[in-house]
């Protein structure tokens, strides 16, 4: 069981807002002051729409940009605020990340050992030569993949091998938390089952924690612990995945799981989308994440938490 | 199976693909039909021959692909005789298709309007302004807000789910008698997925096209089908009506296709998933080419490939499970579950033919 404790924080992201061309006319302002805490041990998924803030989110918390403001404390440290070099890469090698696209993460002109090795490499973890083939013959052996494979290049692997590599080489630092952007969204049904298998003995066997990105919310459901819904850059719920399904309290979230298409037929037949009108974000009244019952958030004004907590003693709005 | 609701039959359809590294079988055998007004499901992993199959029927295979064998036939003549000018008349007049990918099947530097008009133009000769009159009908029948303003926006104007919409306008200009529509969902979000999978069969309860509908989704097939094919390596494994395929699965893929995708409700720690990758088609196996992944395989899966097995008059597999010599196997508990459900429906259909109502609406599964 995950231990939920503030001594158990791993990453606190605090009021983070990312925008984008700031000032002009095209200004964008992706992620708009979120707040969440994702606790060592848990997969913490983030699922919303195409545009609703969730990449940039991981790409800030990993410090690929400068927020604009707000604070990612990661560690207990506050990530923009690391100044020696020494701090950079040790940041760098707790924090790794796993993309999308099996395709376009891999350089094609590597060999597989280099790719994976290059992390070993920069942070000098291997002894000699024969150290190094060994931790990467190790890492392909543990995502699944021969160790003969490493003199290969990436071409000559299917797209959940592909992905197993990028896995491999995410975990060749002995990373603590794991940023997976959508990473089963470009393999086949059958492969997908199999990757999250291995994100999922991974983080046993290795006390990994994750941020999962993605928009399959059946497989976020299954994978995640807690998860978090994002819509026009805002966070608008959090809760843990079984407590989101049973009350999803906020409309969005209702409206998005409602929408998710099943594979049974008489459900479908009965099918009954909730509809969402997104003009209730932009009324302007004052919104923040409101702990409406324990561990379970939503964004909400002062006048709208009676009827939320109204809302969590009912009945699940979806049909089961 | 052959009768008059049949609007396009395939037969036995074999295509290679000429490529450096050898001859791909990427079609090994394939027969179905498809009926007025129906809806069916092609399913299968990347690779198993789904998009291929339906490019032969629309005459868009790339030039390396060899029809080895077969027919594809439509209002009684082949379509895999035709030549390319045929099928230019036929391609998006009678048969038209959906793409997967709405920001890259439009043309982005023609008007909408014009590229809704288009097929009108070019396939009834209409003049132009008989055209965009009828194209402004289709934007408002396929739900563009607005038409008579957006008919003169380019595609980039529009967001993913509105892009979709003008395929769709695009490829239902002409009342196709089938229609094509290959992942077009695949690329958008689950709310507007939901949106354009309503569009679609509301429309084809308006126009009774019919339509062969190719996804990995499970899920959507749920929900769109009223026949369901699955594919694997090039081959049709099992087919049948929508509820036979989800609540009675006889073939060991669709077992494990089914139990891989979680729901709502699965939890647990390890997912049922299929080990392995499909087969290289440069070079199929001999027999089951589902064998080497198939914990139910048995030894004549190696040796010999399994015919078609009946299950019902609508309902077909190809797997020597199904073999009256072959040993009992238990499949996987929730397929058990599933099957039990399908046992119920057959009971409460027939108590209904009996005249006996039976008042159970919220069958939990």
């Amino acid at each position: 069981m995950i231990d939920y404790s503030d001594e158990n924080k791993i990453l606190q992201v605090e009021h983070l807002k990312q925008y984008f061309n700031i000032g002009k006319a095209n200004e964008v302002r992706a992620v708009d002051d979120i707040t969440f805490d994702v606790y060592r041990g848990e997969t913490f998924g983030l699922v919303g729409e195409s545009g609703s803030g969730k990449t940039t989110t991981g790409r800030a918390i990993i410090h690929l940009y400068e927020p604009t403001s707000g604070k990612i404390i990661f560690n207990g440290q506050d990530v923009s605020k690391l100044d020696s070099k020494k701090q950079k890469q040790t940041f760098r090698r707790d924090m790794q990340m796993i993309f999308q696209d099996p395709y376009a993460s891999l350089n094609p002109r590597m060999k597989v050992k280099d790719i994976v090795a290059e992390g070993i490499d920069i942070n000098h973890l291997a002894k000699d030569d024969a150290d190094r083939s060994k931790q990467v013959e190790d890492l392909l052996e543990t995502v699944g993949l021969n160790k003969d494979h490493s003199s290969r290049y990436p071409h000559e692997f299917s797209g959940g091998q592909r992905q197993r590599i990028g896995i491999a080489r995410a975990l060749a630092v002995q990373p603590e938390f794991i940023i997976a952007d959508e990473p089963i969204s470009a393999l086949d049904v059958s492969i997908q089952a199999q990757v999250v298998n291995l994100l999922k003995k991974l983080q046993r066997e290795r006390n990994l924690t994750y941020l999962f990105i993605a928009h399959d919310l059946s497989m976020v459901k299954y994978i995640s612990d807690r998860i978090g819904v994002m819509h026009y850059g805002r966070m608008l719920e959090i809760a843990s995945s079984d407590e989101i399904y049973a009350h999803p309290l906020h409309d969005y979230t209702a409206s998005l799981l409602s929408a998710v298409p099943v594979p049974d037929p008489e459900y479908e037949r009965a099918r009954v989308q909730i509809p969402y009108d997104a003009s209730q974000e932009f009324d302007g009244k004052e919104r923040s994440l409101v702990e409406i019952v324990p561990h379970h958030w939503v964004r909400a004004s002062e006048d709208e938490i009676p009827m939320y907590k109204k809302r969590a003693q009912e009945d699940s709005r979806l049909k089961k | 199976m052959e009768n008059d609701k049949d609007v396009l039959e395939v037969r036995n359809l074999k295509i290679n693909f000429n490529t450096y590294a050898g001859t791909v079988k990427a079609i090994r055998d394939v027969s179905f039909d498809l009926r007025k007004g129906e809806t069916l499901a092609i399913v299968g992993e990347s690779g198993s021959g789904k998009t291929v199959t339906t490019r032969s029927i629309m005459g868009l295979n790339s030039p390396n692909a060899v029809i080895d064998s077969g027919t594809i036939m439509f209002k009684g003549q082949d379509l895999l005789k035709k030549s390319r000018k045929q099928m230019d008349q036929i391609r998006g007049r009678d048969i038209a298709e959906i793409f997967q990918d709405p920001m890259t099947s439009l043309d982005p530097t023609m008007k909408i309007g014009k590229q809704i008009a288009e097929p009108l133009i070019i396939h009834k000769g209409m003049k132009r302004e008989k055209a965009y009159a009828q194209a402004l009908e289709m934007m408002k029948l396929v739900g563009i807000e607005n038409a008579e303003q957006r008919i003169n926006n380019y595609p980039h104007q529009f967001s993913g789910g509105m892009r979709q919409r003008i395929v769709i306008a695009i490829a239902l200009v002409n009342y196709p008698e089938i229609l094509i529509a290959d992942e077009p969902t695949t690329a958008l979000d689950v709310t507007i997925q939901a949106q354009i999978l309503d569009l679609m069969k509301e429309l084809q309860a308006k126009t009774n096209t019919s339509i062969i509908f190719i996804t990995h989704d499970l899920g959507v097939v749920a929900g769109m089908a009223d026949r369901v094919a699955v594919m694997y390596a090039g081959k049709i494994v099992e087919y049948g009506t929508v509820d036979e395929i989800f609540y009675n699965p006889k073939h060991p893929y669709t077992w494990g296709l089914l139990n891989s995708m979680p729901t709502m409700d699965t939890s647990g720690t390890e997912l049922p998933s299929i080990p392995g990758t499909p087969p290289d088609l440069l070079d199929p196996p001999v027999g089951d080419a589902f064998a080497a992944r198939n914990k139910y395989a048995l030894k004549i899966d190696t040796e010999k490939q399994p015919p078609f097995f009946k299950v019902s008059d609508t309902h077909y597999a190809a797997t020597w499970l199904l073999d009256p010599r072959a040993p009992k196997v238990t499949p996987p508990a929730p397929i058990i579950e599933r099957q039990k459900h399908y046992a119920e429906l057959v009971h409460e259909e027939l108590n209904k033919s009996k005249g006996n109502h039976v008042e159970e609406q919220e069958e939990q599964l």
